[in-house]
């Protein structure tokens, strides 16, 4: 039971870790039926400047805290105004290959910038473990998870409740209707980037005290955060923060019930069962069809 | 025609060659070229994407590579099994996979191009783990052996060769028509009365089949083989170099595999600022030649034709 | 503009591909300069390791070269990053061959690239050092590879010798899931029972992963008496965090991969106490004087440090010490690489920052017990441990 009870912390941790990036994959689809494989990237920049603002310039948490998520989601600004706008026809595969450019781009320049040794942080408050029946529990996870949720349930209400969040669900829905309806669909589509990479940002924030960060530790996350979208359904909130639990416990559960070193491959093995019975993922409206 | 310019043209590059160097560079291109060439037949001409294409590459590598260092069988003997061992397990993959589509396909295939890797890594016992695997005898045909390095160019360019007849008459075909209409409507297709699960399953196997080739002689050109090569950044290469190039373009698999080949070796002048100058160079290619090299290379020349034509005629108007 | 036009366009670009390849090569040891070949991943996820290892050849080539080169001529290197990817290492091996006519090779920093590459040397005829640790490298013995880097196989033997002398019966393990992971966890498997240790648990972790307290859960269930963790930073940083959190009262060992000063800045508070083997290049201070190696070490550290304003790790001694093995064995060969490779095979008892080296026909690692040191961290400084 301890040992079980260990997993799931384990799980939900690294879980809560992939929700957040599954959140800034899910969003930046549902305005703009966009994958960005260069998520993992906006992740690693989070990461990366909240180390150098807080333990580096010694900025308070917050201020810290909002100047990374700022200029991270200048950075998603830079680059939908400078490459994904210009393409002309674009072909979803195209804009892709455009995203593994930037994320190959930003892996680089975040080279030259941090260097290639990886960067740690102190923990966002007290560091002693909770312990709940002989399990520990880092007061990081709980921070991660608190974050996780309201984040979700502010997308919940953006997207439901205001007049902006419609607007953009309505450009991904029929980008020329909206145009026709006075919505101004290109700030739209420049606001779903800015969130989307702002929401990345958070991620790396959250990673940063538990995990080491360095230059290329974009690439593992964004495929996880990836995965834990697609199996929660593209375009549903509640559904990258529900496979982004379901693949860190999986992860969590495979090292405990099989092997270690197996574990990816019994997470993706679930994975494709999943998608297999259920093609749209679990809380995914439709198949969509792309390509 | 165009074939027989090509043959001609790598019989000469093959005499007019002499460093190692090259060949080595060359051959790669050609293996890379199978790669993309399979890919492209799925993604371009039937519409399926797959972003675990490395799986089939290393599939056909590790094969190969147990049957002879393990259980010394001959490499002609391995070939058949390494082929038919990654076409089986293609068809049982596709079976439920090309059910899904669009992103879905793409995780799907990126799924099992990761289990691949895994159980590669784990089974250390025949595949040598990650340390990879050793003692891989080369080619050869008779008394004949083909190491040197202008007999691996043959090889894998003829090799390659082939491939384009076998592709190009394909597309050329009833098939090929068949698959481009499932790439523009899968429902028109079916209405049509084409059989497009069936099409695609086997056009899946095909691209399995030229993945597995490629494998083959990687592992026996270079004597060699560790997981690291066939891992998701190999698939995402190999992805990169079929829209690079161009979709649905056959000679575009090859200008898409020289560039991405080419590319890092030409950029090791930039030393650290190497990955943003590639990364660049990718963004820029996509954004301004969004159709792929060869397509948007031809309108460029198009265009500058036209442009050149168009003054003459209103002088003589 | 259609199938001619096509046809046409792809010819003149195949033959500008063509002409773009076949710049002519430059050839040879081109005037009185002897080049050296390097291959090091100095980017991607092993550049921990080819990064200084880049630095410590040049940084040696230019010493040797202040010092009026090898019998009058000047050293000259030509440095290829591999990225860790074996087959961009088969291709830049081919080219500091063929094109840029190299004496010798030094590197790869990996066991996989450098596997990659032993079947080209042996057949070109061309001494290649390795910088990697993988015992499979140099046995069984290939004539024209050799090695400057620690075998797993002693850094394991260290790490039991002391496990051993605290009466510790029952381990677990946990290895990285790469190449130096698997070395590591074979060695240790297959050494444990030479010196009466039962592996009771043996875990693996991916390179990149951000939590490891799953497969510590399952190794603490097993009862170990001490935990060994094989990896390279940043994972075992994160291993000793999470050691930490879940309060395991055992000792923790780490592996020589982590010796770098950059480990107890990644790990903090919580490196406080572990035991690792390193080469002695992390304690030289604390050797004592009699040490014949002390000199070595301390002008490596010096001049290392001065010149590119970072902190030394072991892993640029690994290039260092192959390019003055090399240096040594070039005199008075006249730049014939059969000459070379015979006197590379008889050098004993030459001191390097790695060990003292001693190759010999059956030997081409040439390292002994004396490579190795089991430190403790305390106060956040490596403490050597006597042995």
């Amino acid at each position: 039971m301890q040992e079980f009870l260990q997993y799931l912390f384990s799980g939900v941790t690294n879980g809560a870790i992939y929700a957040v990036i599954a959140l800034g994959f899910t969003m930046l689809y549902k305005s703009t039926g966009l994958i960005n494989f260069a998520q993992g990237e906006f992740v690693m920049l989070g990461a990366l400047s909240m180390i150098t603002l807080w333990s580096g310039f010694e900025l308070s948490l917050p201020l810290a805290f909002l100047l990374t998520i700022a200029g991270v989601s200048v950075v998603g600004i830079i680059l939908e105004r400078l490459a994904i706008r210009s393409v002309r026809k674009p072909h979803p595969i195209v804009l892709i290959i455009i995203t593994i450019g930037a994320s190959i781009l930003l892996r680089g320049v975040a080279m030259l910038g941090w260097g290639k040794d990886a960067h740690s942080s102190p923990a966002f408050s007290r560091n002693e473990p909770f312990e709940v029946a002989g399990a520990t529990l880092l007061p990081q996870s709980l921070w991660i998870l608190g974050i996780v949720l309201v984040i979700v349930t502010a997308l919940h209400f953006f997207t439901r409740g205001t007049l902006t969040g419609k607007a953009m669900q309505a450009c991904a829905i029929n980008k020329r209707a909206a145009w026709l309806l006075g919505i101004p669909s290109e700030t739209m589509v420049l606001l779903a980037f800015a969130m989307s990479a702002g929401m990345g940002a958070v991620g790396g924030i959250l990673i940063a005290p538990i995990s080491m960060s360095s230059y290329d530790m974009g690439m593992t996350l964004g495929l996880k955060g990836f995965c834990a979208a697609m199996l929660g359904g593209l375009g549903s909130s509640w559904g990258a923060v529900l496979g982004g639990l379901l693949l860190g416990i999986l992860e969590a559960l495979g090292v405990g019930f099989f092997s270690s070193s197996l574990k990816d491959g019994i997470a993706f093995l679930l994975l494709l069962l999943i998608l297999y019975v259920r093609p749209a993922g679990i809380l995914g409206a439709r198949a969509v069809h792309r390509f | 025609m165009r074939n027989i310019l090509f043959a001609v043209a790598i019989l000469l590059a093959g005499l007019g060659i002499s460093s190692p160097y090259h060949f080595q560079l060359l051959t790669f291109i050609g293996i890379h070229t199978l790669l993309a060439l399979g890919l492209n037949m799925l993604m371009g001409y039937a519409g399926q994407i797959s972003l675990g294409h490395a799986a089939f590459y290393g599939i056909g590598a590790y094969t190969t590579a147990i049957l002879t260092a393990h259980f010394n069988w001959s490499p002609w003997l391995a070939l058949p099994a390494a082929l038919f061992l990654a076409v089986l397990i293609a068809f049982l993959v596709a079976l439920p996979m090309l059910k899904l589509s669009g992103y879905y396909l793409g995780m799907g295939t990126l799924g099992f191009g990761m289990i691949t890797y895994v159980l590669i890594r784990e089974w250390s016992g025949f595949t040598g783990g990650d340390s990879g695997l050793v003692g891989i005898p080369p080619l050869e045909i008779g008394p004949v052996s083909l190491s040197s390095g202008r007999a691996c160019f043959y090889v894998v360019w003829g090799t390659v060769v082939l491939g384009f007849i076998v592709c190009e008459r394909l597309v050329n075909s009833r098939v090929g028509r068949a698959l481009r209409a499932i790439h523009d409507s899968e429902q028109a297709a079916c209405a049509m009365g084409i059989n497009t699960a069936q099409l695609k399953i086997s056009v899946f196997m095909l691209s399995a089949f030229l993945a597995a080739l490629a494998g083959f002689l990687y592992a026996h050109l270079v004597s060699f083989i560790s997981p690291n090569t066939f891992d998701f950044l190999t698939s995402i290469r190999i992805v990169t170099m079929v829209v690079i190039g161009g979709m649905a373009s056959i000679w575009g698999s090859l200008l898409g595999a020289t560039l991405i080949t080419l590319l890092p070796e030409w950029l090791h002048i930039f030393s650290d600022y190497e990955m943003v100058v590639y990364g660049l160079v990718l963004m820029v290619i996509m954004i301004f030649l969004p159709q792929g090299l060869t397509r948007g290379l031809l309108d460029i020349y198009e265009r500058s034709k036209r442009r050149a034509g168009v003054p003459s005629t209103t002088a003589k108007g | 503009m259609s199938v001619k036009g096509r046809s046409v366009l792809v010819c003149v670009l195949a033959l500008a591909v063509g002409m773009l390849l076949s710049v002519s090569p430059n050839l040879g040891r081109a005037g009185e300069v002897y080049r050296i070949g390097g291959v090091f991943a100095v980017t991607g996820p092993s550049s921990f390791l080819g990064d200084p290892e880049k630095k410590s050849l040049e940084l040696a080539i230019d010493e040797i070269n202040s010092r009026g080169g090898i019998d009058g001529r000047r050293l000259e290197a030509v440095i290829y990053d591999t990225e860790g990817d074996p087959t961009k290492t088969v291709l830049a091996a081919n080219k500091l061959i063929s094109k840029d006519g190299v004496l010798a090779i030094i590197g790869p920093s990996l066991t996989p690239t450098t596997l990659a590459i032993i079947p080209l040397a042996e057949k070109e005829k061309i001494p290649l050092i390795s910088c990697a640790a993988g015992i499979k490298i140099t046995e069984p013995v290939k004539p024209w590879v050799f090695k400057t880097a620690q075998n797993d196989m002693l850094a394991v033997a260290t790490i039991y010798e002391h496990i051993q002398k605290k009466g510790i019966k029952k381990i677990g393990i946990l290895t990285v899931d790469n190449a130096f992971g698997e070395s590591g966890k074979e060695q240790l498997l297959a050494q444990a029972s030479k010196y009466g240790i039962e592996v009771v648990q043996a875990e693996g972790f991916g390179a990149k992963d951000t939590d490891m307290t799953a497969q510590l859960t399952k190794i603490r269930s097993a009862q170990p008496e001490a935990i060994v963790c094989w990896g390279t930073n940043p994972g075992p940083a994160v291993v000793a965090k999470n050691v930490k959190q879940m309060n395991l009262k055992v000792p923790l060992y780490q592996s020589h991969g982590v010796a770098s000063p950059k480990f107890i800045e990644l790990a903090g508070d919580a490196a406080e106490g572990i035991l690792l083997p390193t080469g002695k290049i992390l304690v030289a201070e604390q050797l004592p004087e009699t040490d014949p190696r002390k000199s070595v070490l301390k002008g490596y550290i010096e001049q290392f440090e001065k010149r590119f304003q970072m902190p030394v790790s072991g892993f640029g001694g690994y290039a260092y010490d192959a390019m003055y093995l090399l240096a040594e064995a070039m005199r008075g060969s006249n730049g014939d690489r059969e000459k070379i490779r015979d006197a590379l095979e008889k050098i004993k008892g030459h001191p390097g920052v790695t060990g003292t080296f001693n190759f010999s026909p059956e030997d081409h690692n040439g390292l002994g017990a004396d490579a190795f040191v089991m430190v403790e961290i305390q106060g956040g400084k490596w403490k050597m441990l006597t042995p």
